[in-house]
């Protein structure tokens, strides 16, 4: 008997694997449609800024990036005109522990053509082991004409080595339309409007908070408080201030940093106004930053920070719109007269000197390829750091307003400092030091931590 | 538990040189092993702490069956209130193959790397325990113990140097062999020396008959030895099966990521989406890849069980 039970739980056990087998092979022939539908809108582009690399057909350029499914289907679908023209294939991979690989297989000898880099803090790291190759002179002309304010993220030492890519805009204070309208709340238009909308929110909603935040990101827990303070820096100090903060030039603890913290801490400290639909101040830190905004849909939160890639966070069937269930606000400046815009992307390093890769880079720099990119465009977050694309060419909403944002004549746009510190700070005791914070640190320890941490050189 | 003697421990039955006085001892403690376990108190408290174990699996199964709203808002525990509300939705999304392959394409790298990942040091230190075992030479014992030592080495300080020397010096880049051939170097210590200690066991009057009877060691060994170790080879064979059907470093560092050749682990890690935001079908792709090595567990469990507590001749 003893021996009878497991054996014919095997046996359902199989006939489960069985099962789900058949049920992966037909989940793979409906996808296959989608593919081959992305394939009939690929456009024909102008094949001679390619042809002088030489005959490339057959060749094989492979790429490694953080961008995995379902986001890589568009993703790969975009480099369909290139290899149309070239006859180079691309061969795709993506994984989320990339940042981590991309380390080991560079020193391994086993790096891949080109990597996309989301922090030009890891370039620096990766050009300091000599294996990256500069881009070529058709690339940077190509960054020159299409991104040139994105230029230095991609310059290590005055050399320039890496094309920016996507991109995306974090000054973003998401919110219900639905909500705000019912209580009469507008969209302000300052900071100091943002606080008295938080403090009159309070009041009218004693059950509900105007605030919800989360931090909790697994090995990078505490990024998106760095960004509430990156963001609320380049508002209270200005962008020249906040250059010379993320290059050291003032020490973390200044001045002008501790004014941002505490304006950060008027809301994120204030048992008040945090955390709606999670409890207390320092739920922020376990909150996952995936959950921190849905409070808002069932009206325990009515505002959340987060950058325009939250819109993927919302549940399947949410109406992320204007007049929808969902939308995203510009986190107000000091007055209106400035814009600062807070923002990020990755950068697109080499590993290979060939023709065929040569190519590739350039044409993932070119204005063609980021049309192509908003136009097989699937769920959003197609955003580049192109400024020679019509923005309306961007069918998602949240895409359309951050490409807006970010080619606006009026605005100023900084690159989120924690990528750009040295890896120690920017992926380390500026994350730890800011958990700290909201689990009850005060501001000069928390500043005076971070200071002491940056590497001295 | 108080009623085991001190001389039953494991370690002490695998070191004793088999006198004719500790088989009884053995006898004795084997009966009250069986006695300590049966008795009522014992059965309770391995019935609470089965269900202590168990009960975090059993919600992760509930979760991977509810919405995504549904797992925000309450406890698993909730969902047996409203069983409507279970839905087949996970397991379908997770099982959506990503823009380039199909989950199946997974499922078979997966048997494609585990197989020769566990025959190949199941082979390789078989004849090495062999040797350690029953063949006399200088140095026998301090080469054991260096090999048994390197156990203590954890292989991630290994990996840039062996891809180093796979890419540059082998020209193996990222294939089949790589991962194989690593795991094979990771597996070898502690299969060396299961299998050396369940060898070591056999009486040495078997070999000496077939040497008498005109054997080489490789009659020895394939004819008398192998078939009598297949518990401590099918024990063995389970532990390095579930290592490198649930492992992901060290193909990620090694094979890489791409569909035509990843493993399921890869694909599992990779569910949540470039942000995070698909959470919900983690643990749908848990119980998926989880299928197959619970199913050869259970067909293997008596080996395992026989493999564990007692060596060769005595299961």
């Amino acid at each position: 008997m003893a021996h009878k039970s497991p054996r014919r739980t095997a046996k359902v056990l199989a006939t489960l694997a069985v099962v789900s087998l058949g049920l992966a092979a037909c989940g793979s022939s409906s996808d296959d449609g989608d593919s081959g539908s992305g394939d009939s809108a690929a456009t024909k582009i102008d094949c001679a800024p390619y042809e002088k690399f030489g005959d490339l057909k057959g060749k094989e350029v492979s790429v490694y990036t953080t961008i995995v499914a379902p986001e890589d289907g568009p993703h790969i679908a975009s480099y369909k005109p290139f290899e149309d023209c070239t006859g180079v294939k691309i061969k795709y991979e993506g994984s989320r522990e990339m940042e981590a690989q991309i380390s080991v297989r560079v020193k391994g000898g086993n790096a891949p053509d080109i990597a996309y880099l989301p922090q030009p803090g890891l370039l620096k790291t990766l050009v300091a082991t000599g294996k990256v190759i500069p881009a070529p002179p058709e690339t940077e002309a190509n960054v020159d004409a299409n991104m040139p304010d994105w230029k230095t993220y991609g310059t290590v030492d005055g050399k320039f080595y890496a094309a920016p890519l996507g991109a995306n805009v974090k000054s973003f204070v998401w919110y219900s339309p639905t909500a705000f309208k019912d209580k009469g709340y507008e969209i302000p238009k300052t900071w100091d409007e943002l606080l008295a909308l938080t403090d009159k929110i309070a009041t009218d909603n004693p059950e509900a908070k105007p605030w919800c935040a989360g931090i909790e990101s697994g090995d990078a827990t505490g990024w998106p408080a760095t960004d509430w303070v990156e963001d609320v820096m380049l508002r209270t100090a200005g962008a020249e201030t906040y250059d010379k903060w993320v290059n050291h030039e003032i020490p973390f603890n200044d001045p002008a940093v501790a004014t941002a913290l505490a304006e950060v801490g008027k809301i994120l400290k204030n048992p008040k106004y945090v955390n709606g639909g999670y409890g207390d101040v320092k739920t922020i830190a376990s909150t996952s930053f995936q959950d921190a905004g849905q409070p808002i849909l069932d009206g325990t939160c009515f505002m959340h920070r987060q950058a325009s890639f939250y819109a993927a966070n919302w549940p399947e069937g949410t109406n992320v719109a204007e007049d929808g269930d969902i939308w995203a606000f510009y986190l107000p400046a000091k007055d209106e007269t400035t814009k600062p815009v807070l923002g990020a992307g990755e950068v697109t390093a080499a590993f290979r000197d060939a023709p065929e890769v040569k190519a590739f880079q350039t044409y993932l720099a070119s204005t063609e390829w980021a049309v192509e990119r908003a136009k097989t465009c699937g769920t959003g977050g197609c955003l580049t750091a192109n400024v020679n694309v019509d923005p309306t060419l961007l069918k998602n909403p949240i895409d359309n307003l951050s490409a807006t944002m970010l080619t606006d004549k009026n605005a100023t746009f900084r690159f989120d400092g924690s990528d750009l510190m040295p890896g120690a700070v920017g992926a380390g005791t500026f994350w730890k030091g800011m958990v700290n914070w909201i689990t009850g640190e005060n501001d000069k320890a928390t500043l005076d931590y971070i200071e002491n941490s940056w590497p001295k050189s | 538990m108080s009623t085991l003697q001190p001389a039953a421990t494991p370690e002490s039955m695998i070191d004793d040189a088999v006198p004719p006085s500790s088989g009884k001892a053995k006898k004795t403690a084997t009966g009250d092993a069986a006695r300590a376990v049966s008795s009522r108190w014992a059965s309770l408290v391995a019935i609470i702490i089965a269900v202590l174990w168990t009960t975090p699996t059993v919600g992760l199964l509930v979760t991977s069956f509810r919405t995504q709203r549904d797992i925000n808002s309450s406890g698993w525990w909730t969902a047996f209130g409203n069983p409507g509300a279970f839905t087949l939705e996970n397991y379908r999304e997770a099982l959506e193959p990503g823009a380039t392959s199909s989950f199946s394409q997974y499922f078979i790298n997966t048997v494609v790397i585990t197989i020769p990942a566990v025959l190949l040091p199941i082979f390789l230190a078989s004849l090495a325990a062999y040797a350690f075992a029953w063949m006399p030479f200088p140095g026998r014992d301090a080469l054991f113990v260096a090999v048994f030592a390197l156990q203590i080495v954890p292989l991630q300080i290994a990996l840039i140097p062996l891809l180093d020397m796979y890419t540059n010096k082998l020209g193996f880049g990222a294939s089949y062999w790589s991962v194989w051939l690593s795991h094979t170097i990771f597996a070898l210590p502690l299969a060396t020396f299961l299998i050396h200690n369940f060898m070591r066991e056999l009486p040495g009057e078997l070999m000496e008959a077939a040497r008498v009877d005109g054997a080489g060691h490789v009659t020895i060994f394939f004819k008398i030895l192998l078939p009598l170790l297949t518990p401590a080879l099918a024990a063995f064979g389970i532990f390095q099966f579930l290592w490198v059907w649930n492992d992901l470093l060290v193909s990620l560092v090694f094979l890489g990521g791409t569909p035509d050749v990843a493993p399921v682990t890869v694909r599992v890690a990779e569910l949540a989406g470039t942000r995070g935001n698909a959470w919900y079908l983690l643990s749908a792709g848990a119980f998926i890849s989880m299928i197959v090595p619970v199913v050869v567990f259970l067909s293997l469990q008596r080996f395992f069980v026989r493999g564990l507590l007692a060596g060769g001749l005595k299961g």
